[in-house]
């Protein structure tokens, strides 16, 4: 039933992405626009998987980045933010700092990272971490401090340390919060990743797609948006998936709800 | 034997002066209600007693023992469940007694023992948000008693309950009490409640709170629903009427 539902839904999104593609391909079949301006849909799609042998390193060297990146990022956002949320005097004193580093543009220091660290590995991952930290962090610390005070309250009436309260209360209740960070997160790092290609180095989506754009084979450089988008929606899910299984209570909820006898 | 014992309590937060004067005390094994108009401290006194508050002047003692700003003794419960979303109904009940250093496996031998007893068995599995308003405060009364068995402050457990799961669950709580060997402090503003549920009746006034006068309700138990018709029940009933 839900399905059904589910499938008349999308029929109005994807006949309408369905007709842009047709109008698209005409265009390009007519020849109204260079093809090397506006490539038809169905030669970016034989591009993609004609070049699919080349593009799997760079995907893969491209993923690896974000993933270290992203992992970096949580493990910092968590330390960050529990050290902001128990120590106020921390958490005034960091919060705009935070906050203001978010509106420098990562394209505009990307290249100070190729300068200090060189155009290996490090400096992309750096990049992922710092785009994927702000989001992670900021969601941290809405969660933690969204904890009901009487709950606190009874909790510590229990006797219960500092530790057991972040492990029993606060962090358990941070986690929907803490997912939708990851989750926007996740899509960050590969984009992240792909910036800092942009400034310099052997392999990467981005280095890739600098390298066919600079000889116009403008399929390719569409394919590896293709990518990009596919690995970005790619982690959305995995995310989502791992967030179901982390929170069953959440979406247990409507099975049944039991009456008193 | 005093379990509970608050003397000359009195608390301000700033300008608002919520207890002026409060002194009570709870014998063994005995219910005792406070009634009192709504913003008067209630649920203030109950954070002192608990230690999670300190008085601006009194004493709490606790088996003869001052407890002032001491929490861990008694076991507190609110009108709102309280309970953790996130864990099942077993896990939400053995917080206590995980937090005072026990195993998981004997705390939940433990704490199943009482699930019949809560009216809970089946449920061990299920989370909150899956079980009906009464059934999370049995499970939420349920953490209270593993916590502390002996001295249970219960601050409007059925306040948030319909009319007809309240009415169930005032009988269910009168039966229970008998099993449970504990000294009880409810706080509620209603009337009937009070007067069915308790051995004592404490009456509060309006902020800055004090005792305006103490009822001994002389009603045997088991009680039932004719108790609402008994006669000592309607005097006392009219008396607190009077009062308010
Ligand atoms: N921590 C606090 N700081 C300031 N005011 C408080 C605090 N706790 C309670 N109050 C105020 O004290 C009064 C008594 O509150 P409370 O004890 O909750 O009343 P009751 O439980 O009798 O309804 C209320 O007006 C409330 O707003
Ligand atoms: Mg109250």
């Amino acid at each position: 039933m839900k399905r059904l539902v589910n499938i008349r839904e999308q029929v109005v999104p994807i006949s309408f992405i369905a007709a842009i593609l047709i109008i698209w391909e005409s265009v390009a079949a007519l020849q109204i626009v260079p093809t090397y301006i506006l490539p038809a849909p169905t030669k970016i799609i034989i591009s993609l998987f004609t070049n699919l042998p080349v593009l799997k390193e760079h995907i893969l060297v491209t993923l690896m980045e974000a993933l270290v990146g992203f992992v970096i990022s949580i493990v910092f956002a968590l330390f960050i933010s529990i050290i902001m949320d128990s120590i106020p005097v921390v958490r005034r004193a960091i919060y705009p700092l935070i906050i203001t580093s978010q509106t420098v543009p990562m394209i505009t220091i990307a290249p100070l990272f190729a300068i200090w660290f060189g155009f290996g590995y490090l400096p992309k991952i750096i990049i992922v971490a710092l785009v994927c930290f702000f989001p992670i962090t900021i969601s941290l610390l809405e969660g933690l401090a969204s904890v009901e005070e009487d709950l606190l309250n009874l909790i510590k009436s229990m006797g219960a340390s500092k530790v057991q309260l972040y492990k029993i209360i606060k962090l358990p209740s941070a986690m929907p919060g803490f997912f939708s960070g990851l989750k926007i997160s996740g899509t960050y790092s590969i984009t992240g990743a792909t910036i800092g290609e942009w400034v310099g180095g052997k392999k990467g989506l981005g280095v890739y797609m600098l390298r066919v754009k600079s000889s116009f084979a403008t399929d390719k450089v569409f394919a590896t948006i293709i990518i990009i988008t596919l690995l970005s929606l790619g982690m959305l899910k995995i995310i989502s998936y791992i967030e179901r299984k982390a929170m069953p209570w959440v979406h247990d909820k409507n099975n049944m709800v039991w009456e008193d006898e | 034997m005093k379990k509970v014992e608050a003397i000359n309590i009195k608390k301000s937060f700033g300008q608002l002066h919520t207890l002026e004067d409060i002194s009570l005390s709870l014998e063994e094994n005995r219910f005792v209600s406070l009634l009192g108009p709504s913003g008067c401290g209630k649920s203030t006194l109950f954070n002192i007693i608990s230690g999670l508050t300190l008085p601006d002047r009194g004493e709490i003692l606790i088996d003869g023992e001052v407890y002032n700003g001491k929490t861990g003794r008694v076991s507190y419960m609110h009108q709102k469940d309280l309970l953790l979303p996130w864990k099942n109904i077993l896990s939400n009940v053995m917080i206590p007694l995980i937090l005072k250093g026990e195993s998981k496996n004997q705390a939940e031998k433990k704490a199943l023992e009482y699930f019949h007893l809560f009216g809970l068995d089946g449920f061990e599995k299920n989370y909150p948000n899956q079980l009906s308003g009464g059934m999370r405060q049995r499970a939420s009364l349920l953490r209270a008693y593993l916590f502390s068995k002996d001295i249970m402050l219960l601050d409007e457990p059925f306040g948030g309950l319909d009319a007809i799961t309240k009415r169930k669950m005032q009988h269910w709580l009168l039966e229970v009490f008998n099993n449970l060997n504990s000294s009880i402090l409810f706080i509620t503003h209603d009337i009937d409640e009070a007067i069915f549920l308790s051995d004592e009746i404490y009456i509060l006034s309006k902020r800055p709170a004090v005792v305006k006068k103490v009822f001994q309700v002389n009603i045997g138990r088991p009680r039932d629903d004719n108790t609402f018709t008994n006669v000592e029940f309607i005097r006392i009933k009219k008396e607190i009427l009077n009062l308010l």
